[in-house]
């Protein structure tokens, strides 16, 4: 399966390599008066959520961060300036969960329940592992920033929705690949990486269904656990055999030991799934056996366990891909009370860790299109969360968790210049994103405007220009 | 497995959706006072018109309506008419595990641990209480010659994982020998090997190569520790092996090995295996032709732990008779009745009366299979399995003898609280359905509204490519600007 599946990866890397070459050479002048490179917000509400809001004041966004904020501030003479009244200005959204800008033949799969009887029927495996050491749906070495592809379409539909960063993460397996943060912008993969090592991920989801170790959640999570121990003895016998190599038999080369080995010694931050208080319970426990800095990912049952997660200061990522009957399910089935439940009470999570002290983040997990994203974080809001809270887990409070709270996720001086303009209040339902900053570049949204004939190049950079025009003024 | 609809079943289903049993609790002085009773004690014979008083979870007195003194403030439940037994241990349950039962990819799966993967929100948990249960032992299922470790617990519904286990029971392991281990009756997909072993021969050379590794193992590591403490420097200590420590144990003693067999000729097998490496089985699970070698498993030290009557459902259970249980009890074995299955484990009562029928054990005697006996295998005999002073307050109250098919318990104890009340469970069955048939309501309004939705914005087919269209041309425009 692995074989089949990169052989028909290369292709689509090469081409879209080839693509984002193309396109970065024509536009390699950034910044050399090609692309302005400082921009002004005037008299705009502006919410920093670092500081209280500013009912009327100025951004200063400068060669890719943000200068200064405030109500009185200097707007440099070169400055292209939006006129910001009756706008508002948020820091850039994050969206905590995603595979943005990755292939995405391995489609991002629901988080596991392991629920009993829920048994997958075993599709012909391709690779039999015997064990731990067979080091099944193990890539910890892959990191997404390097498998970027900047022309994924989704990256400027979530862009327009007002999301300026995302952490993306392969998929697929147990220890699948590192997960990166990027910004929603760049020609070329290494413009949007923001923090290419950013979390580990751990999925508990039995690999191959039947014949192939692990089949089992038990047998999931045994080979985390192994893993773990792998890793720790060789971070502990490398430096002893290096200085005593005649004494000892040469150590085996473990790409998994060495991959995730270098993540826990820069404390990079292990993803462990946890949906239901079942799950979560259980994720507390394993984080601290296994001695990792962790945050669960799921959370939605997180509203029964609230303070247990508290107590442990475990962060989470919390999906806003609520719980819904499924579409093909039987008509007449029975339907527990415990599911109802379930279903009613998941988007009152949030409120819930609010309230306990939980530091959370809302993700995508998979939703198809980011207006979903704001949607579901509403149905959060209706139940109980205050919009604020909603706000900081869209932005500073996922900055925090994701490890880039230093240059991003709020509208500070010296932050990254990720900034969306609303003509309202960015959870309101008739609220429309103007305008989006992505590392300082400006990016203006205009639904209404759209072109006779989508692809037309030519058409829409005089569009554009127009545009520009008619809503920068210097 | 066997598993069938039974009275009850669907009351006791919604009660369990529910999930809102909240267990009850004395005040003050924490003191229950159980009066008017017939008491099975198990251990000193039957006492009519009883009381126990129970006193911070445990039994603190039990005789007589005048033996027993109970504090003024103390709870009370008056059992007149009806029957106490100590509270069903279950030695083979497969129930509160999330997700597969086995790991059965491989021969040896003993790095699987049950205790990583319990659900305290199953509903057989509170289905087994409705029959009686309180004590079950976990055990990984019977795919491996050498499967997962297992777990004892306590069925205290509406706790968490992290409360069920029984503390101070000792952790054990499954084994499995014949049919299953061999994948006799399994079949892989198309284009999978079948895995090794595929005879009774390799079953027992995997248990033993196992053995091998983990001797090695454990003297790598006292190797390694004799010569750290010696304080020789720079040593590279061996590599954790999930899968060999816990085997260790079982050297060491330190865990039970819990065996899963039929035949009598792989029962011996195991017996000599187990001598030829210096450990002991604990329990022989199903042992179906266990009454054909009672003595040597006697000898061995072992407990058996069988089926009532089920038999003939594989080749290698042709021989199983249903005086399995009295026979091997005849011939001085430590026996008990299991379930092995969610729905058997609400009538072990049932099952252990079957014994009378099938053997003539006394009455008494039935019920060890169930209690004492079970508690002993399990090593917990000191804490549960008779009523007792000083033992755990785990009780189950029925309303007839519980060896009659008529009994249906009435309230279920854990460590002195009521975890399962009949009375209870009827009267909030209409409140459960109520709240279930809202949310039901609430379900089917939400989805109507966004049918009307969709149809509204359906009108205007226009609209609805907009968007796409319009994240196009946006990212165009992102374009332009550069």
């Amino acid at each position: 399966m692995k074989i089949h599946r990169s052989r028909c990866r290369l292709p689509l890397i090469v081409a879209a390599l080839c693509i984002a070459g193309l396109v970065g050479w024509t536009h390699a002048t950034r910044g050399e008066g090609g692309e302005p490179r400082y921009f002004a917000i005037t008299n705009a509400r502006i919410v920093p959520v670092s500081g209280p809001v500013i009912e009327s004041g100025a951004v200063v966004i400068a060669k890719g961060l943000i200068q200064a904020v405030g109500t009185n501030v200097t707007i440099p003479p070169q400055a292209w300036v939006i006129d910001g009244k009756g706008l508002t200005v948020y820091p850039g959204l994050i969206d905590a969960g995603t595979n943005l800008a990755l292939p995405r033949e391995e489609s991002s799969e629901p988080a596991s329940s392991g629920g009993r009887g829920a048994r997958r029927r075993a599709e012909p495996p391709g690779e039999i592992s015997m064990g731990p050491e067979d080091r099944p749906g193990t890539t910890p070495w892959r990191v997404a920033a390097n498998e970027l592809i900047p022309g994924d379409k989704r990256i400027a539909a979530w862009r327009n929705a007002g999301f300026t960063t995302a952490l993306t993460t392969p998929a697929g397996g147990i220890f699948p690949g590192q997960g990166s943060v990027i910004d929603l912008e760049g020609d070329r993969p290494g413009d949007m990486v923001v923090k290419a090592a950013a979390t580990l991920p751990i999925s508990l989801k039995p690999v191959d269904g039947w014949f192939s170790f692990p089949d089992s959640l038990m047998g999931a999570i045994a080979y985390v656990r192994q893993v773990f121990d792998d890793t720790r003895w060789y971070a502990e016998s490398e430096p002893i055999y290096d200085s005593n190599s005649t004494k000892f038999e040469r150590l085996r080369y473990d790409r998994t030991e060495r991959a995730i080995g270098a993540a826990l010694k820069r404390n990079e931050l292990v993803l462990i799934p946890a949906n239901n208080s079942i799950q979560i319970l259980r994720a507390l426990r394993l984080s601290d056996e296994w001695k990792v800095s962790a945050a669960l990912y799921g959370g939605q049952q997180g509203y029964a366990v609230a303070d247990a997660i508290a107590a442990k200061k475990i962060p989470v990522l919390v999906s806003l891909k609520w719980p819904e009957r499924p579409k093909d399910a039987d008509p007449g089935g029975e339907q527990t009370l415990r599911e109802l439940r379930f279903r009613d009470r998941a988007p009152s999570a949030p409120a819930a860790f609010a309230k306990a002290g939980v530091k959370f983040a809302f993700y995508s997990d998979g939703l198809s299109g980011p207006k979903d994203i704001l949607k579901n974080a509403r149905k959060a809001i209706d139940a109980g969360l205050a919009p604020e809270a909603a706000l900081r887990a869209f932005t500073l409070d996922s900055a925090d968790i994701l490890g880039v709270g230093q240059v991003m996720g709020s509208i500070a001086p010296g932050k990254i210049a990720n900034v969306v303009i609303t003509d309202g209040d960015i959870f309101s339902e008739k609220t429309k994103v103007k305008d989006v900053f992505v590392d300082g570049r400006f990016f203006e949204i205009h639904e209404e405007a759209a072109p006779e004939k989508p692809g037309d190049n030519k058409t829409m950079h005089a569009a554009s220009v127009a545009a520009m025009g008619a809503r920068v003024g210097r | 497995m066997k598993r069938s609809i039974v009275f009850g079943l669907p009351f006791i289903v919604l009660f369990i959706a529910a999930g809102a049993f909240r267990p009850l609790r004395a005040q003050n002085s924490n003191a229950t006072l159980i009066q008017n009773a017939t008491i099975l004690t198990i251990t000193h014979g039957t006492i009519e018109h009883g009381s126990i008083l129970i006193q911070d979870g445990k039994i603190a007195a039990v005789g007589t309506a005048s033996e027993v003194k109970a504090p003024p403030d103390a709870a009370v439940i008056d059992a007149t008419g009806q029957y106490v037994m100590p509270g069903i241990v279950d030695c083979h349950s497969h129930i509160a595990v999330d997700g597969s039962v086995n790991e059965g990819s491989v021969s040896v799966s003993s790095m699987a641990r049950i205790p990583d993967v319990l659900n305290p929100e199953d509903p057989d948990i509170y289905r087994d209480l409705a029959g009686g249960v309180t004590t079950a032992n976990i055990l990984h299922g019977s795919a491996n010659p050498i499967g997962g470790q297992t777990v004892v617990i306590k069925l205290r519904w509406g706790k968490p994982a992290s409360k069920l286990p029984f503390q101070g029971a000792l952790p054990g392991i499954k084994f499995a020998l014949g049919e299953n281990p061999k994948r006799t009756n399994f079949q892989p997909p198309p284009g999978v090997p079948p895995r090794y072993p595929a005879t009774r021969l390799g079953v027992e050379g995997v248990i033993r190569q196992a053995f091998i590794e983990a001797r090695e193992y454990k003297r790598q590591w006292d190797d390694y520790n004799a010569r750290k403490a010696a304080g020789e420097q720079n040593l590279i200590p061996p590599r954790r092996d999930e899968k060999l420590e816990p085997l260790v144990e079982v050297l060491e003693g330190k865990r039970y090995v819990h065996a899963h067999c039929y035949r009598a000729d792989e029962i011996l097998m195991l017996i000599r295996v187990a001598n030829e490496f210096g450990f002991k089985v604990r329990t022989f699970q199903h042992v179906l032709e266990g009454y054909k070698i009672a003595p040597e498993i006697l000898a061995s030290g072992a407990g058996a732990s069988t089926f009532s009557d089920w038999w003939a459902y594989k080749m290698e259970a042709f021989d199983a008779i249903p005086y399995n249980a009295a026979l091997m009890t005849e011939r001085g074995v430590v026996v008990s009745i299991n379930s092995d299955d969610a729905e058997e484990a609400r009538h072990l009562n049932q099952e252990a009366a079957k014994s009378m029928k099938y053997g003539g054990l006394s009455p008494n005697d039935a019920l060890k299979l169930v209690t004492i006996n079970p508690a002993i295998q399990l090593g917990i005999d000191k804490r549960v399995g008779s009523i007792d002073v000083g033992k755990d307050a785990d009780l189950a109250i029925f309303n007839r003898d519980p060896l009659s098919v008529y009994a249906v318990v009435q309230k279920t104890l854990i460590d002195g609280q009521v975890y399962f009340d009949r009375q209870r469970d009827i009267a909030q069955r209409a409140s459960l359905e109520k709240e279930k048939q809202a949310l039901l309501d609430k379900e089917k309004q939400a989805s109507e509204e966004k049918k009307s939705d969709a149809e509204k914005a359906g009108k205007k087919p226009d609209k609805k490519k907009k968007p796409k269209s319009a994240a196009v041309a946006a990212d165009a425009v992102a374009g332009g600007a550069r």
